[in-house]
């Protein structure tokens, strides 16, 4: 249930970000899903592919600084108060996160969730019946 | 051990007595044989009978590295070319080479200094030394070769590189000191452990490494991967090469060889003698040396000097490892600042890498420090509140370090141009003429 993340750390410099999915364009890479925390100076762009291993090696050979994250994809019902189902489960378990973002797949909305403790993510949300994404479904 | 214990633990009056005499000698060597000299000391209305002690230095001008450009090839010579025995030169990165010469004499006096520099640190006939300093025009192969000699250690004189070899030779010789630059040494210990090497082979006990600068974070990186004591060695060839100062077995700074070269810090921008304890620009006399003595030789390295008896019995002058080039001095907001103070800052956090530029600039008449810093390639963290509390943390500690608040900028790995260079070390905006 674990995914793999990758990570990409981004100097706020024009055009750096084109270049980055110019990238995964030519090599026909699609990204499930896709997020920036970004800073003054710099910004990490966090994002998910069917195959993050040769993506990796691929982002590093063309001078990206670029790291895998395991995160936890979990399937959101599409209707008010189905965000709120699954934090309340994480809170009540005292699980952390470090941070979020929604993305949109064929189930309706995804959240994927960073925690340092992916594996208690999982066993808590399965414990209370949230669906959870496989990296195969991806 | 002491090689020489009547001059190294000298009675210091005895000792100024001894370079009062050779220094009125020198003077008088300089103004007859050398023109440039000769104008210099006339221009200030000296002539070699008004200098009879070494409180007088003061009053001599100064010698720079332009100087001896100016006079390329051998117009700073005082000796001539009959009895000179050996010509060496530096690399000319800014247009000609500097030359210097030596005689016969001065060989000798290169060899007293390189053995007791190898003395210092316990090197006797019972090691087997390997040099890999290069051999040729550069003074550090062949200035440790005679002095290793002269203690008479037995000498691998493999000179620099083919890295396979010297480890071969390390192992069958039995190897027990190395001499070479830090950073070949830090590369020597990484072959030893990406061969997969079994260290029990290897037999070195010390290393003897100068010729460039080095932290002592990087001293204690080379030590671990070789197994060894590292120390640091000084010289540079307009002096004699290596062997002006050794550091023994105390690592408390540097002794220097004042019976024959005195050294004087000054302020680099005054240059006004300073008083010792304080940092300033490192200046030599040379009172002994025949074929090319040299006067207040300004080394442009930043540094300071202690006096008092050393643990080990020594009572020359020691100097603290270089801070820096006075080529690279940065003053902001009327603080001194060298770039490998912030180098020593970033070794020791591993999260970043030691690879950073320095932008000055002035707003609003006030100078800013922008230090661009890498991000390690492999140990960042994606979330944005570890790399805050890095670039927080950096910021805390250069501002420990140099008393003064940096901006911090983290930036993408390998953005920062590799090179020891001023021009991308440090970008300085500010229109100060």
């Amino acid at each position: 249930m674990i995914i793999k993340q990758l990570s990409v750390f981004l100097q706020n410099k024009t055009g750096r970000l084109t270049e980055l999915t110019r990238i995964l364009s030519e090599n026909n890479i699609n990204m499930t899903a896709f997020s920036i925390a970004d800073t003054a100076d710099y910004g990490i762009v966090r994002f998910i592919v069917p195959q993050p291993e040769a993506t990796r090696t691929l982002l590093k050979e063309q001078g990206f600084s670029v790291n895998t994250t395991d995160v936890v994809c979990l399937i959101v019902p599409n209707e008010p108060g189905g965000l709120y189902r699954a934090l309340q489960v994480l809170s009540d378990n005292q699980v952390p996160v470090e941070y979020m973002y929604a993305f949109a797949s064929e189930n309706g909305a995804s959240v994927v969730i960073r925690s340092e403790s992916c594996e208690q993510v999982i066993e808590v949300l399965q414990a209370n019946k949230i669906q959870l994404m496989r990296a195969s479904e991806l | 051990m002491i090689w020489n214990e009547y001059i190294e633990a000298a009675d210091r009056d005895r000792l100024k007595r001894l370079q009062n005499e050779r220094l009125t000698e020198m003077i008088e060597r300089i103004y007859y044989n050398v023109p440039f000299y000769r104008k210099k000391l006339s221009e200030l209305g000296i002539e070699p009978r008004d200098i009879n002690s070494i409180d007088q230095l003061h009053k001599l001008p100064f010698t720079t590295k332009d100087d001896l450009r100016d006079n390329y090839p051998f117009g700073m010579f005082a000796a001539p070319q009959q009895q000179i025995v050996r010509l060496h030169a530096s690399s000319g990165t800014t247009g000609k080479p500097t030359v210097v010469g030596y005689t016969h004499n001065d060989l000798n006096i290169w060899s007293e200094v390189v053995a007791r520099a190898l003395t210092m640190v316990g090197v006797t006939r019972s090691d087997i030394i390997q040099i890999a300093y290069g051999y040729g025009l550069f003074t550090g192969g062949l200035g440790v070769h005679y002095g290793a000699e002269k203690v008479g250690a037995s000498v691998i004189p493999i000179s620099g590189g083919n890295t396979r070899k010297q480890l071969q030779l390390m192992m069958d010789f039995g190897s027990t000191v190395i001499a070479c630059t830090p950073s070949y040494a830090a590369h020597l210990g990484e072959s030893i452990a990406k061969e997969g090497i079994d260290r029990s082979k290897i037999k070195l006990r010390a290393g003897i490494f100068g010729a460039e600068p080095w932290t002592n974070e990087m001293r204690r990186q080379v030590e671990q991967l070789l197994g060894i004591k590292a120390y640091d060695i000084y010289g540079l060839s307009e002096i004699i090469g290596p062997g002006v100062a050794m550091e023994c077995e105390h690592q408390n700074g540097m002794h220097i060889f004042e019976d024959h070269f005195i050294p004087e810090i000054i302020d680099p921008v005054t240059l006004e003698v300073l008083p010792y304890g304080q940092v300033g620009e490192l200046v030599f006399t040379t009172i002994s040396k025949e074929a090319m003595p040299l006067l207040r030789y300004r080394t442009r390295d930043l540094t300071r000097l202690h006096i008092g008896k050393c643990a080990c019995g020594r009572t020359m002058v020691r100097m603290d490892k270089c801070l820096g080039r006075t080529d690279d001095m940065l003053i902001i907001r009327g603080v001194n600042v060298f770039p490998s103070q912030i180098e020593a800052v970033l070794l020791e956090m591993s999260e970043a890498s030691p690879h950073y530029q320095l932008v000055v600039d002035r707003e609003n008449n006030l100078d800013t420090l922008e230090i661009r810093v890498e991000i390690d390639d492999q140990f960042w963290s994606d979330e944005i509140r570890v790399l805050e509390n890095l670039r927080k943390q950096i910021q805390h500690n250069i501002a420990s370090a140099l008393g003064l608040t940096a901006r911090i900028k983290l930036v993408e790995p390998n953005t920062i141009a590799r090179s020891e260079g001023k021009a991308q070390r440090v970008i300085d905006n500010r229109k100060l003429v």
